[in-house]
């Protein structure tokens, strides 16, 4: 069974043979909330050190826990995206440790008794393939707060605002096989949840950082030891330590060495991978029920009253801008990556067409927008300024290559379109005795030339371009065309 | 004038509202007493000003008709509470100087009601201990003396190592001492295995643990956060009553605690018990029970057959389970709530030539001997490998303990009553020292119902033959404090009060 799920792409070539990487990965994605898992100080991002600490938050003598509800909705609406079965009941455990950035010496996380249990991603890769990716849990957890240690020449400083910040953790089954798989997976869980509204995805704020689990094998053979790469805060940057982690396994396993289990930390200036610590020095966590907190319990109504208020999610969306707008996939794919993308598709696409408009949002919009850094949120070109771009080639007001240059105009000046066409004569010569005009003009100035046009018919395109020239490309092509073969005879 | 200080709290209150004393005179004859009592060493904090601040406030709502239910009454707050601009320790050198921005909701809810405080009582360190020796204040004196020291003997032992003298439990030893020897009107305890209860039977005052989750624990330096509960201690079952439903309530910030109303304590005193099923179980008859101790149980039984009850036998099956599985449910939260007294953001620090070796040397120097030991059990109890065979099977234990009682109710028993301790008090230095567990065993008694979270209350009903104070216990269903307060109540007007001697300390 195993074999038949290898992808010879997928494999890696070493000195040997083939060797087949396998990744799972747990992802702690900081949940969108206004207060702190169980204390009431804020969540914002950059604020003064120590600034959002409430008194749970430092860990005062005598100080109780509260769970944020917002926080277990969150955690709900992310399961019910990831499809997965909801726990009404679940238990918050603590996880002891000393760290001067954990103030009461545990963290409180989910262990034998998650809030979300088994679920699935299905990915896009850029092929056009699809995997399926399995969600083994979802867990709330307190985040730590931040150790400084380059602010003073002996001592470190502790930053608690982050300190009990909720976190939710999602642990995948060990289903990716590569470096672009482990991409693609993020990237498609970090658009769910930017959808849901549950986690902003943010991963220069440390809104999303992942754990990725690497282990090597010969395809067919059971799973490999793995290691675990901590803390990886960029996409790219799963994707660097994925390779380079694999092929150090691998170099190892070649050279008659044995893989060591442990957590090593992903270095990107020197692209390496290093040991934190092994197997023998790990952690005894010490789980136990936090007798603080009260089992988490909910009911199914208390679900489906969140279902009920869910966003349409990419993989629905992408299905319906296939069937109802006759979109091929890769274009619905890169509409959906961002539900404000989709939005503004959308926008455009009402009550146009939809493929032309998807056409313009993608390639000239995106590309634009690519070149000047910005996104559809601050885009220079709403999307009924681009529609009504749309709506003037649709109706033959201006030609497809003067509504490039009016696009150009528009995202760099702004204004309302159909103006800027009539204030500055770029409307389509529709007017024929005018377009005639031009044509006998050429024709009279090349009759060597309109004379072999009638038998060889490939000529018509030079006389096109000819009269467009004359015309300051404001005449329908189409018109000139059809009026050129009746004067040549072509018809 | 008579001395303000020999009142009970509901006299205090009642002479308060008639005007016939003032809560100012109130407060200065207690503080007064305090002064003269400070060899039993059961303030670590007294907080003078504070209270005659609070007292003149008192005075001006009284003479305005705006009295709460505690206007003007001086109480001691075991050092486990968290008073607001008031050093906090729990009675460890970890806390150092402590001082919180906060107050404990309890205590909050005391100030709310008009209570007047007098100063923070000593415990045994994080109230870990049965006699108050492991403060880092040290121990507290018990006011009752050792039978028949002469006078010369107990000076020169309150001025030496105080060795001999009777130990007031714990781990609320400041606070039955202080009562005992009227250094306040009552005070606030905690009891997480006994801590009310077993001091209040040494020191012939009445203390009640409530159900788990009657009164908030919120701003009340955790132990054991499972079994921890706020209670008063107080010199008579109406002044406890009264005290009580002060202390309870819902609390938001305790998730814990029970929204569930608080009704009036003191209405239950001097109800009838006629008619109520009273269950002896007989697995408190443990082996080696002293004949003395019996002998008082019978008493108990029979003042409350002679009030209307009816007595019956119950069963408690998994008794002898209780002590083992608290001393591993207690340490092993213990050691994950103690965990934040690191030295990084409040109390001791040790300086170290790294992180680890600052932890090291500050919980080393912080901690005293008892508490390192419950850390160490906590932390074993919970590694992995060991998990399961002692905290997994210490809570299914529990749940046991939980069903015994629920069994023993269900069949329609309202109360049940047992012997408090297995002895009177012993003597500071005599005990523990070369096997903690001869300490553990001191709360034989008392652990059952913290680890069933039900109420319990403990009050005297006699003297040993030595003249020391010997208690009884009533363990009540599930948030039925009431029914304790109108047993208890006979249990008092049978057994009578018991005073220590004259103030011998001063």
């Amino acid at each position: 069974m195993m074999n038949a799920t290898v992808d010879p792409k997928k494999l890696i070539k070493g000195a040997t043979g083939d060797w087949e990487v396998v990744i799972g990965m747990e992802i702690h994605a900081q949940v969108t909330s206004k207060s702190k898992l169980f204390s009431g100080a804020s969540t914002d991002f950059g604020g003064d050190q120590n600034s959002h600490v409430s008194l749970v938050d430092a860990a005062m003598p005598g100080m109780l826990p509260v769970i944020n509800e917002e926080c277990v909705s969150q955690a709900v609406r992310t399961g019910l995206g990831l499809e997965a079965e909801i726990h009404l009941r679940s238990v918050f455990d603590r996880k002891n440790y000393f760290y001067p950035d954990l103030p009461q010496g545990y963290q409180i996380s989910q262990y034998k008794y998650p809030i979300v249990g088994e679920g699935k991603v299905i990915v896009d890769l850029v092929d056009g393939s699809q995997i399926t990716v399995g969600i083994e849990r979802l867990h709330l957890e307190q985040d730590a707060g931040k150790s400084l240690h380059d602010q003073h020449p002996t001592m470190s400083y502790v930053d608690l605002n982050r300190s009990g910040v909720a976190l939710m953790e999602i642990v995948s089954k060990p289903d990716l096989r590569s470096a672009e798989e482990a991409r693609a997976y993020v990237t498609k869980l970090r658009t769910i949840m930017r959808y849901l509204g549950t986690c902003d995805g943010n991963m220069d704020e440390g809104s999303l950082r992942a754990d990725v689990n690497v282990s090597v094998r010969r395809p067919g053979e059971p799973l490999g030891t793995r290691c675990e790469i901590k803390n990886v805060n960029s996409i790219r940057f799963i994707g660097q330590a994925v390779d380079v982690e694999a092929r150090r396994q691998i170099a190892i396993i070649e050279d008659g060495g044995k893989i060591d289990q442990e957590t090593r930390l992903f270095d990107p200036a020197k692209g390496e991978t290093r040991s934190m610590r092994s197997k023998e020095e790990a952690h005894d966590y010490r789980y136990f029920p936090d007798p603080d907190l009260l089992p988490l319990e909910f009911d199914q109504a208390f679900v489906d009253e969140l279902k009920s208020h869910l966003p349409e999610l990419p993989d629905a969306k992408k299905a319906r801008f296939m069937a109802g707008y006759g979109l091929p996939a890769y274009d619905a794919g890169v509409l959906v990556a961002e539900r404000a993308q989709a939005d503004y598709f959308e926008a455009v696409a009402k009550g146009r067409d939809g493929k032309i408009a998807a056409n313009w949002v993608i390639n000239e919009l995106f590309g634009r927008l690519n070149k000047e850094g910005k996104d559809v949120l601050t885009s220079p070109v709403s999307a009924d300024q681009l529609g009504a771009i749309v709506d003037l080639i649709a109706n033959g007001t201006i030609s497809g290559k003067m509504a490039k240059d009016l696009f150009e105009i528009v995202f760099t000046e702004g204004g309302d379109p159909l103006r800027i066409v009539e204030e500055r004569g770029m409307k389509q010569v529709t007017d024929t005795g005018a377009i005639e005009a031009a044509v006998d003009a050429v024709l009279a100035a090349n009759p060597d030339k309109a004379e072999q046009a009638k038998t060889k018919p490939g000529m018509l395109g030079w006389f096109v371009g000819q009269v467009m020239k004359e015309t300051g490309g404001k005449a329908n092509p189409q018109s000139v065309s059809d009026l050129l073969k009746g004067k040549i005879g072509l018809e | 004038m008579t001395d303000l200080t020999q009142l009970t709290l509901a006299e205090a209150r009642d002479a308060l509202r008639s005007k016939t004393i003032s809560a100012s005179e109130l407060t200065k004859a207690h503080l007064a007493a305090m002064e003269q009592a400070r060899a039993l060493n059961a303030y670590v904090l007294e907080t003078p000003d504070q209270a005659l601040a609070m007292a003149a406030k008192s005075d001006e709502k009284l003479a305005k008709g705006e009295a709460g239910p505690l206007e003007g009454i001086p109480l001691g707050i075991k050092d486990l509470y968290a008073t607001q601009g008031v050093r906090t320790t729990a009675c460890s050198n970890i806390l150092g100087d402590f001082t919180p921005q906060y107050e404990s909701t309890v205590t909050s809810q005391l100030w709310r009601d008009g209570a007047v405080m007098l100063g923070k009582l000593n415990n045994d360190e994080f109230a870990m201990g049965s006699s108050n020796e492991s403060s880092s204040f040290g121990p507290v004196v018990s006011p009752w003396a050792p039978p028949e020291w002469p006078q010369d003997k107990l000076d020169a032992a309150l001025k030496g190592d105080k060795k001999g003298l009777l130990v007031p439990g714990g781990s609320s030893g400041g606070s039955s001492a202080a009562v005992a020897a009227h250094l306040c009107l009552g005070a606030t305890a905690t009891d997480t295995g006994g801590s009310i209860r077993q001091p209040a039977a040494f020191t012939g005052t009445v203390g009640i643990k409530p159900t788990y989750g009657r009164c908030s624990r919120w701003g009340i330096v955790a132990f054991a956060s499972s079994l921890d509960q706020a209670g008063p201690i107080a010199r008579t079952v109406r002044d406890s009553a009264i005290m009580l439903r002060s202390m309870a309530g819902h609390d938001a910030k305790d998730t814990t605690s029970v929204d569930r109303a608080v009704p009036d304590y003191e209405a239950a005193v001097g109800r009838s018990i006629k008619g109520m099923k009273i269950g002896i179980p007989k697995e408190y008859r443990v082996d080696g029970l002293s004949e003395e101790i019996d002998r008082l149980w019978l008493k108990g039984v029979q003042w409350l057959r002679d009030a209307g009850a009816e007595i019956v036998d119950v069963s408690l099956p998994h008794t002898k389970y209780a002590l083992p599985a608290y001393y591993i449910v207690a340490p092993a939260e213990a050691s994950s709530n103690l965990a934040r007294y690191d030295g990084v953001r409040y109390g001791l620090r040790v300086p170290g030539k790294d992180i680890a070796d600052m932890y090291e040397k500050t919980r080393a120097a912080g901690f005293g001997s008892e508490v390192r030991r419950r850390i160490m059990i906590g932390t074993y109890v919970l590694s992995a490998g060991y998990y399961d065979a002692y905290y997994v099977r210490a809570q299914k234990i529990r749940t046991l303990i939980r069903q015994d009682f629920e069994n023993v109710y269900h069949a329609g028993v309202d109360a049940i009553l047992t012997p408090a301790t297995p002895s009177p008090a012993f003597g500071i230095g005599e005990m523990g020292a070369s096997d903690p567990v001869e300490m553990y065993l001191n709360d034989i008694f008392t652990v059952t119902v913290n680890m069933a979270g039900l109420p319990g209350l403990a009050l005297p009903a006699g003297l040993s033959a030595g003249g020391l104070p010997l208690g009884l216990q009533l363990i009540g269903r599930p948030f039925d404090e009431e029914a304790l307060f109108s047993i208890a109540e006979v249990i008092e007007q049978a057994a009578g009060h018991f005073k220590p001697q004259q103030a011998w300390w001063a």
